[in-house]
């Protein structure tokens, strides 16, 4: 298995142990974000804690056909994005280029159809300050949360269709091979973006509906 | 042996050293080469922490006299907001991982450079970029909340531009985080062969430790000043009472890094001190295995302790009991190593060299520091001494005394792998003293006027206390003199120094058996370790006096 030379970077001795550090530095990042998001995941939980009964109602407003939909459109990316990565192993060039644009476009639907429930949501007037719609008060406290965590989520997946689609262009225009050791690690990001929604799926629009 | 070394010799008479390798501008702040980007953070730090420290310069002339006449109160506040901002986050955090560490790492556990040198520059640039930032809005700005940003002052009190300062804290976290998963991942994966874990020099543990405190601890920061642009900026009411907010969450968040940062500051220090005791010492360091492991367990509860800042905030008292355990139980491994490093210099065969005394003013400076910790994490001391200059003086005694010191002994130490040059050893050992006196005439009477009741954070106070300030604005002169020197004898050496050899210290690490400075790639052929560290005599079998040289020398090319 040992390697053509203009896929191995400069400090690594072989190409399979940089693969290797590749996923793994992917994995330690991955625990950072754990961790940042743990922050925005604990104030929510202290906060349904003190007053459950106004979480209940400010998520009954909140848009369950949006965020399902959406749920479907980013497992099915992230199946694409589990696929171009088989691909690449196996050397399909065409293939893994066609996956990484099945996963980009899955992206922006996902930010198409956020963009659409953002839209109604403000029409309902739900953005916490003065007029803000429902009572008790708290209730601005679940809204604060959803806006700040499904637009930092957001970030994550723009950032992400940012990496997928350069990698597909790199690729396609042969400026990247398709035995990269980049693939796995985009993928290992794309599904921490994937499965952070959802964690964020219930918390938002499922714990007003049980 | 001998012929190896020549052929070694011959190869690096060939191969340019990493200064030569381009002297344009451009070849610098385009390499990514760890050597010039450790050296890049170098400048970019002593930059920053000469700016901090004429915040506090101009803070501590003001606290001359008791009547606040040399500057307003908002030109205080923001002030001392901006020394502390700067130094903790634009000089500490930074200050020994990214220059030494970025420099050292690979090289003491032979590998050619980190494991993403591109990620490795891109954090450089991204440490620039917030830091600047942060500092202009401050300056311009102006932001008077402190370095912690209390909530609810800071979202709905303070008039400052508290939203471009948190933002580029913010950023400056991402080349924490980045900094800390380049390093974790180099020492997985990168270790030359023979090279076990418990092989590592003890500063290459340290800067894993702290690498794993960054990566877990700067996001959870990084979440909480979001939180405090969301809702300044866009109104999310996250900490407003008003609508059920609870401003104290804010301060759980914020010191759930920010005690862990204090080990992000002193874990590096304790690496450098340790290869130091037993370079000047000629000992193999004490208890090897127990400092790995001592290591390991304050980056552990360091994560646990947070509450002790807490205190006073109305937490609860069984909360209280647990925090404050928790932070005796922290103090432990602590110990061990203060333990360990004594037992090291115990019959050595200690020389006095700058280093060594910059690594001994850490010793004494960081046990003060330590101990009076005890104090503040036992809760009814603590309830006597929050937020006075008792607190003030503790932590200064743990991150100036403790890591700065560290940091310049560090400095010294590798200054001739560095740069290949000697520096005047009759004015470093001179600064060293001088830092060290210096040092105590700042902190030691704030922890006397701390005691008796003086507040931080106040510029008007009453008359009895002026003693203390003026004697501690006096040591504050001292001080900053000592930290001009090295800056002036440094730069000298650079250029009339003396040349240094590939080991003028006789030391026992990897980065000692290659040239000084060190080729491109660090070393002309790869090594081969075949010892553990710290090889100074051999087992069970003290010193010589007149033999300095090492039993053997951790690796051959």
């Amino acid at each position: 298995m040992s390697e053509v030379s203009p896929v191995v970077h400069e400090p690594w001795p072989s190409f399979e142990r940089q693969k290797m550090a590749v996923s793994f530095g992917m994995w330690v990042f991955i625990a950072s974000e754990v961790l940042f998001f743990s922050g925005l995941l604990l104030a929510y939980t202290i906060y349904r804690h003190l007053d459950a009964e106004a979480f209940k109602i400010a998520s009954r407003e909140t848009e369950v056909f949006y965020g399902g939909t959406n749920t479907a459109i980013l497992l099915t990316s992230s199946l694409t994005m589990a696929m171009a990565v088989h691909a690449s192993d196996h050397g399909f060039r065409r293939m893994t280029i066609r996956c990484l644009a099945a996963t980009v476009a899955f992206g922006l639907a996902f930010l198409v159809m956020k963009g659409f429930e953002y839209h109604s949501d403000l029409d309902k007037g739900l953005w916490p300050g003065p007029g803000f719609p429902l009572h008790p008060a708290t209730t601005q406290l679940f809204w604060a949360f959803y806006w700040i965590a499904t637009g930092v989520h957001a970030v994550h997946l723009s950032v992400g269709i940012g990496i997928v689609s350069t990698i597909a262009v790199r690729l396609k225009r042969g400026t990247l091979l398709v035995k990269a050791s980049t693939f796995e690690g985009a993928a290992l990001y794309w599904h921490l973006v994937d499965t952070i929604w959802i964690i964020l799926l219930p918390m938002i629009y499922l714990v007003g509906r049980a | 042996m001998s012929d190896a070394a020549l052929v070694y010799v011959r190869h690096q008479d060939k191969e340019q050293n990493y200064l030569q390798a381009g002297h344009t501008l451009g070849s610098w702040l385009t390499s990514t080469d760890h050597k010039r980007i450790g050296i890049l953070y170098a400048l970019a730090i002593t930059f920053f922490f000469f700016i901090g420290g004429i915040a506090v310069g101009l803070v501590r002339i003001e606290l001359m006299s008791p009547n606040g006449d040399f500057l307003t109160d908002d030109a205080y506040n923001r002030l001392f907001t901006l020394h502390g901002i700067v130094m903790v986050w634009f000089f500490l955090v930074p200050s020994i991982p990214a220059t030494l560490g970025n420099f050292l790492l690979p090289m003491m556990i032979g590998a050619k450079d980190v494991a993403f040198p591109k990620i490795n520059l891109l954090s450089w640039y991204i440490f620039i970029v917030g830091a600047c930032f942060a500092v202009v809005s401050i300056v311009a700005g102006g932001v008077d909340t402190g370095w912690t940003f209390y909530t609810p002052f800071s979202t709905m009190f303070s008039n400052g531009d508290v939203i471009a300062a948190a933002a580029g804290v913010f950023i400056v976290g991402f080349s924490s985080i980045a900094t800390g998963v380049n390093f974790i991942t180099t020492v997985h994966m990168l270790r030359a062969p023979g090279m076990t874990w418990f092989r590592l020099p003890l500063f290459v543990w340290a800067i894993y430790a702290t690498s794993v405190v960054m990566v877990l601890a700067t996001p959870v920061l990084a979440m909480s000043l979001l939180l405090i642009i969301a809702e300044r900026w866009l109104g999310m009411p996250i900490f407003n009472p008003a609508n059920g907010g609870d401003p104290i969450l804010f301060q759980h968040l914020f010191w759930f890094y920010s005690h862990p940062a204090v080990y992000i500051m002193v874990l590096p220090a304790m690496g450098v001190v340790s290869e130091i005791f037993a370079c000047f010492a000629r000992r193999r360091v004490f208890g090897y295995a127990m400092m790995v492991y001592a290591m390991m367990s304050i980056a552990v509860i360091g994560f646990f302790v947070w509450g002790h800042h807490m205190f006073v905030s109305g937490q609860s008292q069984y909360a209280n009991f647990v925090f404050s355990f928790l932070s005796f139980i922290v103090a432990v491994p602590s110990a061990i190593k203060v333990f360990n490093w004594t037992a090291t210099l115990f019959r050595g065969q200690i020389t006095f060299e700058a280093p060594m005394l910059y690594a001994l003013g850490f010793l004494g400076l960081f046990t003060i520091g330590g101990l009076t910790g005890l104090f503040l994490a036992s809760v009814p001391i603590d309830v006597h001494v929050t937020d006075t200059y008792f607190v003030v003086a503790h932590f200064h005694y743990i991150m100036v005394g403790g890591s700065v010191s560290a940091f310049f002994a560090g400095l010294h130490f590798w200054w001739p792998k560095i740069t290949g040059r000697l520096y005047s050893e009759a004015w470093a050992r001179f600064a060293a003293i001088v830092m060290f006196l210096g040092f105590n005439t700042t902190f030691m009477p704030q922890f006397i006027m701390g005691y008796a009741g003086m507040p931080r954070r106040y510029h008007v106070y009453p008359p009895e206390f002026q003693i203390w300030h003026v004697m501690s604005s006096v040591g504050a002169l001292v001080l900053f003199v000592a930290y001009t020197l090295p800056l002036i004898y440094l730069t000298w050496s650079l250029f009339y120094g003396k040349k240094a050899g590939d080991n003028p210290w006789a030391a026992t690490g990897l980065e000692w058996q290659t040239a000084s400075p060190p080729p491109k790639h660090n070393f002309a052929e790869l090594p081969h370790v075949k010892a553990p560290p710290y090889r100074y005599h051999p087992d069970r079998q003290a010193p010589e006096a007149e033999d300095r040289k090492p039993e053997t020398q951790q690796g051959a090319m």
